[in-house]
């Protein structure tokens, strides 16, 4: 069977059992990541493109084929749809070798073809020589390689992978990105991956969605989506820490550029939102726009957004440290991560004065919730 | 030693493992894997047996499949065979009472198949019956072997229904435990001796080779043996 590439389009509404709202598309060739906190429906809706539960409104098409509307009651069950799925845990049939379990998927070709291509699938995913083995006695990355060759050896319509890398440790998880990314140029249909992980979505996906409690809060590049949160609460979900209040004193079109006033400091945005000079803000800085002076000894960046800080505290995480410091003049802290041999260079440590800069092109003015 | 009785017993457990293990593995997959309206009462249902005495059940078999019941009097027209104090009846009542050890290790052991392996059967296309031969049946092997032993082990050794309902008709159905009642009474302690010893030894060596093979399974399939 050739699959010919069609792009994915879902539009899903649901109230019970659990709120679920999302509409989006996802082109053959793309990687859209589906990102969100525990329970906040991801996997319910990759379970519903895969047909393995229904919601109660919407429609679900991929190219001319319908999969599900529910106007019309179309309802195609998971074998109609023909999809390659890697489940959570990978979904290995314990009692069949890592052959076999490829095997398992290829009910669309010949039966004497398909111990060939089972192997060949294998070797595509860099599992040489274990064709033999039991799931139990191959390792967590081994694993998810032989559901993914059987997701991938189905010649599926749609790729779906559930939470792929957290059943591995970091380094195999590490070591599968890169394979992921390199198949990812070889794969012309759309994949959609399920993750918790706002850095998989950067490193990984063309697209992403962002599904809290059942609702999609917002979709775009997962640069875009990190750098210019729509609100609060997406920018609380993508892991920003640094959510300041302001007022708006001035608004240049032409330039482009809006100033924030926050207590005695002037903030300097190169964003242009949909606000009123006088309006109260908030405004949000990713970690990438914050610059420690030292950095690189004053020429940090044409910001001109300098905060004179007293380093508070600093939290050694593996090999980043967190530091929080106290903004002069103001009640308000600023988070950063920056490598940890940065700050033993800069000499970083409780109770320095110093100064940081935040990049103009990086300050983000949050949209009313 | 009454060997008619031995082998009267083998008889039964043999038909009541029979017609009980599929019907189980039906209702316990079913309970496992459906939810639905009522199921907390189907299930307290099925475990009556095991808290109420023998006497009690065999009274009320003895009730509702005499000839002076619906379904006795139906059989009795259909079959010109009553129920009680025949074979036939001894096989009904030995599944009735056998249904909580065949249906709860199966249904255990379906409960114990992850979502995940079952979604992934069918989003590689597979039925919902090839699911069940290729890939829950072999993970549900060891609970049902165990649901196997325990009936046949159960049914060997029934006591008190079978008094109740079948009486104690030689060939029909005095079992090795009625004989081995009936030997004591006679005060013919040699014969219930080495009856007791071949219930013993069969029960021992049926666990054990049950414990050994879920051992085995159970390691295949990568998890721990229930």
């Amino acid at each position: 069977m050739v699959v010919e590439p069609a792009e994915l389009n879902c539009n899903i509404q649901q109230t019970s059992p659990i709120p679920l709202s999302a509409s989006f598309h996802c082109r053959a060739g793309e990687v859209l990541a589906v990102v969100g906190p525990s329970g906040g429906g991801k996997t319910t809706l990759l379970r519903m493109i895969a047909g393995l539960s229904q919601p109660q409104l919407g429609q679900i098409s991929c190219g001319e084929s319908v999969w599900y509307d529910g106007k019309t009651n179309t309802l195609l069950s998971p074998q109609q749809r023909h999809i390659g799925y890697m489940p959570q845990h990978f979904g290995l049939f314990p009692n069949l070798t890592a052959e076999q379990n490829v095997i398992a998927g290829l009910d669309h070709i010949p039966k004497a073809e398909r111990p060939s291509r089972a192997l060949d699938w294998l070797e595509r995913v860099n599992l040489h020589g274990l064709p033999d083995r039991l799931p139990a006695n191959l390792s967590g990355g081994q694993r998810q390689r032989v559901a993914l060759a059987r997701a991938l050896a189905r010649q599926p319509k749609v790729l779906l992978l559930d939470e792929p890398f957290s059943a591995v440790d970091r380094e195999t998880r590490e070591r599968l990105y890169i394979e992921l990314a390199r198949l990812k140029s070889q794969l012309s249909i759309p994949v959609i991956m399920v993750t918790h992980d706002i850095n998989e979505a950067l490193l990984l996906a063309d697209n992403m969605i962002l599904i809290s409690q059942g609702q999609m809060l917002q979709q775009g590049r997962p640069f875009d989506v990190l750098s210019h949160p729509h609100n609060e609460s997406v920018a609380r979900q993508m892991g920003l820490r640094n959510i300041f209040d302001g007022e708006i004193i001035e608004i240049d079109f032409e330039r482009k550029i809006t100033r924030i006033k926050m207590g005695e400091h002037i903030i300097v945005s190169d964003n242009v939102p949909n606000v009123k000079v006088g309006q109260t803000v908030r405004w949000v800085i990713p970690n990438q726009g914050i610059r420690y002076n030292s950095i690189s000894r004053g020429r940090l960046c044409r910001s001109i957004n300098k905060f004179d800080v007293i380093v508070e505290s600093l939290l050694v995480m593996g090999e980043s440290v967190r530091v929080i410091a106290a903004i002069a003049g103001i009640s308000a802290k600023i988070n950063t991560d920056i490598p940890a041999h940065l700050a033993a260079k800069l000499c970083l440590k409780v109770g320095l004065e110093t100064t940081l800069a935040l990049k103009s092109e990086q300050v983000h003015i949050l949209a009313p919730e | 030693m009454n060997w008619e009785a031995l082998s009267l017993s083998f008889k039964l457990s043999c038909y009541t493992v029979l017609f009980l293990i599929p019907l189980s593995v039906f209702a316990g997959r079913l309970l496992a894997f459906r939810q639905f309206k009522g199921k907390s009462w189907v299930e307290a249902l099925i475990m009556v047996p095991l808290v109420l005495p023998p006497t009690v059940i065999g009274y009320y078999l003895l009730v509702g499949l005499g000839s002076q019941s619906f379904i006795g009097r139906w059989v009795e027209q259909i079959f010109g065979q009553q129920l009680v104090f025949h074979f036939s009846g001894l096989v009904i009542a030995s599944m009735l009472v056998n249904i909580p050890f065949a249906v709860q290790p199966i249904q255990r052991a379906f409960e114990t198949i992850p979502e995940d392996i079952r979604d992934a059967a069918s989003c590689c296309g597979m039925s919902a019956w090839a699911t069940f031969i290729k890939v829950e049946v072999p993970m549900v092997w060891p609970g049902i072997l165990t649901a196997f032993v325990l009936c046949f082990s159960h049914v060997l050794g029934e006591f008190g229904v079978v008094l109740m309902l079948g009486g104690n008709i030689a060939g029909e159905t005095k079992t090795i435990s009625i004989a081995i009642y009936d030997s004591v009474q006679a005060f013919d302690f040699k014969a219930a001796g080495t009856m007791s010893l071949i219930l013993l030894l069969f029960a021992i060596s049926a666990l054990a080779i049950t414990t050994s093979l879920s051992r085995r399974i159970g390691g295949q399939n990568g998890r721990r043996t229930r």
